[in-house]
């Protein structure tokens, strides 16, 4: 058994696992398959002020290795998860942490203010890269005047350990993590998907109602990788990688190449039972490799 | 209903025509529980293609030889992969998923299948059937090796078939056919197959007030709820046809009929 906890900002984790927002819903939609206890954390839908719809059907295309999503946020809303959600998954044994998304900076003020008071919920991640909503989202994450503004803004008005999820659709993905590390963030989390689109040939129209969508799965990888890569050579805050693990091996190279915790996200689609088994996995990869510490793989890159 | 991942293993693989075929899957382990509507998530092995499970409607479940059946309709790289498993191979399923058709306060209603969407039909029949319910089963397809497993239909009430070229039953689409004269007669209708279909015999129930379900097959990625792909639009805001459905009775459906 090895020793699998990590820290990010002050919070510690059982293990790096965690599973990544639009992915895992709140919880109880995986309880059949897995103990959510053993996870290192679970990251809940993205929530906004108000509830919302969320875009039109056709919503998702199969892509090699892969898939687009054009989900746009459906959600029920902050108070509704506070009120109806909340009390059902607080008594999860493992860290829940709240995917906060937006059109304007109030409201993500707004809906920060109002988890400041949850007891069970100890971290937050802005999502400041979300590419299906025609306001806000991505474009908070996309310059790094706005993702200073709105890190400013949510730092000042949120007490706990505050995650940025970052957006890969930027020139560099570096100087926006440096950005939002100067206003206080706790830690950055990438890469959210990889704008994409797919197309019917035999009907020559967009095979998402909204065109354009969020590629995620194995194909984004690489990608990912070399973000992560990127980003934790230039930021001293901890990093949280993600994108297309699908195994062990791919949580090993995301620690590798300087994470400290990782997510998992469209592998539950696959497999729900995944996260739990990534954790034994790890485990088994630490002892085998006589590593006492999951920590000593953290930019374990040798180069 | 408690949901389980499961290795199944193939025990029967019958090729009814160039288009459909019927698995037969068993386990060491007793079959847990399915209801008619729902349906399984197969992960498809052995195509670097196929990335997302395939949703496949359970056709039927013999619970005494413990074998669950799926009626599967070739129409792309998935379903064409599990149309090569063989006998004693296996295959993982996430099932039952899904809700499953309204069986109360009827004693006459008509189930109607177009196509591939005769598969959910078999286990309805069956169930209602045990429950003493009369049921009259109308079966539609272009033509006449789209009319699938008839004889098993007969097992549970009378079977009428329409196919667009006459080959078998009555010809013309599978709404026209003479015993939707008799529509009103029948206490609810329930329907799955091509969505102009579903939208024609919704619109027919609506006139004629006669209480209809339709089993939607939109696409979807997790099947449990999770991704919210499979989104259909409903009186309530989008719901899940994965979890919220694949049943929905039409007048939750936002659909201009």
């Amino acid at each position: 058994m090895a020793d699998l906890k990590v820290k990010i900002g002050a919070l510690e984790f059982k293990n790096p696992v965690l599973t990544a927002s639009g992915t895992f819903g709140y919880g109880p939609e995986f309880e059949d398959f897995l103990n959510i206890d053993s996870l290192g954390g679970i990251i809940v839908k993205g929530t906004t002020l108000e509830a919302r719809q969320g875009n039109a059907y056709p919503r998702m295309a199969e892509t090699p290795a892969g898939m687009l999503n054009a989900v746009g946020l459906q959600n029920k809303g902050v108070d509704a998860f506070i009120n109806d959600i909340y009390p059902n998954i607080k008594h999860y044994n493992t860290h829940i942490i709240v995917n906060v998304s937006g059109s304007k900076l109030e409201d993500y003020v707004t809906v920060v203010e109002k988890l400041n008071d949850l007891e069970h919920i100890p971290a937050i991640e802005l999502n400041i890269s979300c590419p299906n909503v025609k306001q806000g989202g991505m474009a908070f994450g996309t310059s790094c005047a706005s993702a200073t503004e709105v890190t400013k803004a949510v730092r000042a008005a949120y007490h706990k350990t505050l995650i940025v999820k970052l957006s890969p659709n930027v020139t560099s993905i570096s100087e926006i993590a440096k950005a939002v590390e100067d206003e206080g963030a706790d830690s950055v989390s990438l890469i959210n998907t990889v704008l994409g689109m797919a197309i019917d040939a035999e009907s020559r129209r967009p095979i998402l109602s909204t065109i354009t969508g969020g590629l995620s799965g194995p194909c984004v990888k690489p990608i990912a990788l070399r973000m992560v890569w990127q980003v934790s050579q230039a930021v001293k805050i901890p990093v949280i990688g993600l994108g297309g693990i699908m195994n062990f091996t791919d949580a090993v190279e995301f620690l590798l190449a300087g994470a400290t915790a990782i997510q998992v996200g469209t592998a539950n689609f696959i497999d729900p039972a995944i996260s739990e088994k990534i954790v034994h996995q790890l485990d088994a990869y630490c002892d085998n490799h006589r590593i006492r510490a999951v920590k000593e793989l953290i930019g374990g890159l040798i180069v | 209903m408690k949901k389980y991942i499961n290795d199944l293993t193939v025990c029967s693989n019958r090729r009814l025509s160039d288009d459909y075929f019927i698995l037969g899957l068993t386990s060491s382990n007793a079959l847990p529980e399915m209801l008619p509507g729902q349906f399984a998530e197969i992960k498809v092995d052995n195509n670097p293609n196929v990335f997302l499970r395939r949703p496949i409607s359970i056709h039927d479940v013999d619970y005494a030889k413990n074998v669950l059946y799926m009626l599967v309709k070739i129409v792309g790289q998935g379903t064409q992969t599990l149309s090569t498993l063989k006998v004693n191979e296996t295959v993982n399923l996430v099932y039952p998923l899904g809700n499953t058709f309204n069986m109360d306060g009827v004693t006459n209603v008509i189930l109607a299948g177009g196509g591939c969407g005769i598969a959910p039909m078999l286990y309805l029949a069956r169930h209602l059937h045990q429950k003493h319910i009369k049921a009259t089963i109308l079966l539609g397809g272009r033509t006449m090796i789209d009319i699938l497993e008839a004889k098993e239909f007969k097992k549970y009430g009378d079977v009428f078939i329409s196919t667009d070229d006459g080959s078998m039953g009555e010809k013309g689409f599978i709404t026209n056919n003479s015993i939707m004269k008799k529509l009103s007669s029948f206490q609810r209708l329930y329907c799955c197959g091509p969505l102009p279909m579903m939208k024609v015999f919704a619109a027919i129930a609506k006139q004629q007030q006669v209480d209809c379900e339709v089993s939607l097959e939109n696409t979807m990625a997790c099947g449990i709820g999770a991704c919210l792909c499979c989104v259909a639009e409903t009186d309530k805001g989008n719901k899940c046809v994965c979890t919220e459905g694949p049943v929905f009775n039409i007048n939750q459906l936002k659909w201009q009929i």
